[in-house]
């Protein structure tokens, strides 16, 4: 099949931008959508022009690396499907394409396709982990999760941090991504101890970056490849106002 | 640094706070539609319930206290509301500085996506009415509005069409806002999101019932039911 891409290309940060259209020939259905990509580039260097830039690594739906947006959708038509995984049988011959970048001021564009995310990376340093003793390894079923629990906790740690939350919801909110941080460690016991800290900083440091604010208008739900749901933005926003009306543990230990 | 100060710091807690007033603005807005209701008991029950709203909490209260209280409650909820909404907005409203040149919506509703729009509506009508019904300032011609005399200022009030055409087109927005908001508070306060179809239900009856009921009584004058 042969399809028309319409591609945002921008220098690098700051550059100005602007769509470029390309000719993709003789597509295979079978191959996924980087592949097809891989091929329009080796025809832009073999010409002589610089190929379209795009992050990727595992390939298989588990880095959170890849992520831009076709025809106004993150990642694309296919739900649950990380762009790595769409493969060009969901489009159909003659389609006409636009890939653009993560739009957000939290993301800003490093080179076409490609933003920088440390934003997110931020925000999980903030309160992202647990403390626990390291040296010998623990006895594995010392501490007892009940089944309900770790599923949901699973659940929650499924997101790969794409940003394709961020990107698809219409105030470029990064609730569902903190949600899910937030949520897979504090639905565990090891969680427990630092729950509302965590609760507090991490929500602390998304509203340090320069991302908007949540709406629940369920874009990001629809966007995100691991099907996150706001379920756990809900839970969120119930522990961090319970955080709210308790002190922190620091002062909690002063006895303040 | 209290819990509510810590709470209005972050943007979580300046939505709970939304919520929070929206819960009183939705319990008003019920309120306020089961009066209006009485329309269709006649003149004497509807001047009685205007009079009643001013005698509330007699003999311990004085004429008008509980009422003016009631007032003040609402206005301090609906500044909240509105200047919570205005600063997250303008929050959203910066983080995206360049636009999609495509951008599907794949599942915000309308309703979801028109809440500050449809909030701003809501406040110029909001400054109608009290201008219209409580003071007579606008709509009436010199000498028609008698304070005593609601049901007569209302009668009159609709008989005006396009005075009418802009309460039902109010109403709309505030169905529209009813619809998301009621949902939505429920997600925002975190309330067990498992329940979502339950909070979705009474979103769209709490929605159905205030609009169809308000917007009935100005077709009823219009069409000369109530006279
Ligand atoms: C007066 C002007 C008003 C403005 C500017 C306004 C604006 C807004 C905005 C921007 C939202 C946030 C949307 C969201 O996060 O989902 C919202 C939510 C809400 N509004 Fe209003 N609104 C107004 C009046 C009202 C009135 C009169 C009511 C009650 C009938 C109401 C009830 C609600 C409710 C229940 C919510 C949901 C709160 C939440 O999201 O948790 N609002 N409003
Ligand atoms: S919540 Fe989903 S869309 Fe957002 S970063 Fe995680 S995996 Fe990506
Ligand atoms: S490249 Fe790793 S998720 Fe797509």
């Amino acid at each position: 099949m042969n399809l028309t891409l319409k591609v945002w290309r921008q220098k690098g940060a700051g550059a100005p931008g602007r769509f470029v259209t390309y000719e993709a020939r003789d597509v295979s259905p079978a191959t996924s959508f980087l592949e097809m990509l891989d091929a329009v580039n080796e025809g832009l260097i073999a010409r002589g022009e610089a190929p379209i830039a795009f992050e990727h690594d595992c390939r298989e739906g588990i880095c959170g690396s890849c992520g831009f947006v076709i025809n106004g959708v993150p990642h694309g038509p296919r739900r649950g499907t990380t762009v790595c995984q769409l493969h060009m049988r969901v489009f159909e011959d003659g389609d006409v394409l636009t890939l653009e970048p993560w739009r957000a001021r939290a993301f800003p564009i490093l080179k076409d396709l490609v933003v920088d995310r440390s934003a997110l990376d931020r925000i999980i340093q903030a309160g992202g982990f647990i403390s626990a003793p390291t040296g010998s390894a623990p006895d594995a079923n010392a501490i007892l999760a009940p089944k309900e629990d770790a599923e949901r906790a699973f659940d929650a740690a499924a997101c790969i941090g794409c940003g394709a939350c961020v990107a698809a919801c219409p105030n470029a909110s990064a609730m569902l991504f903190t949600a899910a941080k937030v949520s897979h460690l504090g639905l565990f016991p090891q969680g427990q101890p630092e729950r509302w800290d965590r609760a507090r900083d991490m929500v602390r440091a998304m509203d340090g970056e320069a991302f908007g604010s949540c709406t629940n208008m369920r874009e990001c739900e629809a966007a995100c490849p691991k099907e996150i749901s706001i379920a756990f933005i809900a839970r969120l926003n119930r522990d961090l106002v319970k955080a709210s009306f308790r002190p922190r543990r620091a002062a909690a230990a002063a006895g303040v | 640094m209290s819990a509510v100060a810590a709470l209005w710091s972050t943007s979580i807690g300046k939505k709970a706070v939304m919520a929070v007033t929206g819960i009183v603005l939705v319990g008003f807005v019920i309120l306020h539609l089961a009066g209006n209701l009485k329309i269709y008991l006649g003149a004497g029950a509807f001047d009685a319930y205007a009079r009643g709203l001013r005698e509330l909490g007699e003999p311990i209260l004085a004429y008008g206290q509980a009422l003016w209280t009631l007032r003040l409650i609402l206005l301090a909820a609906v500044v909240l509301h509105i200047v919570a909404a205005v600063q997250l907005t303008l929050t959203s409203w910066a983080a995206r500085p360049v636009a999609y040149t495509e951008k599907e919506a794949v599942a915000a509703t309308y309703a979801a996506r028109t809440m500050r729009w449809g909030g701003v509506i809501l406040v110029l009508f909001v400054v109608y009415h009290i201008l219209h019904f409580t003071l007579g300032a606008v709509g009436y011609a010199p000498g028609q509005f008698q304070e005593a005399s609601a049901y007569r200022n209302v009668v009159n009030g609709f008989r005006v069409w396009y005075v009418s055409a802009f309460y039902i087109v109010a109403q709309a927005a505030l169905g529209l806002h009813l619809y998301h908001g009621v949902w939505s508070m429920f997600q925002t306060l975190g309330v067990d999101a498992r329940s979502n179809g339950v909070y979705r239900g009474l979103a769209v009856v709490v929605a159905v019932v205030v609009v169809v009921g308000n917007v009935s009584i100005p077709l009823a004058v219009l069409g000369g039911l109530v006279k």
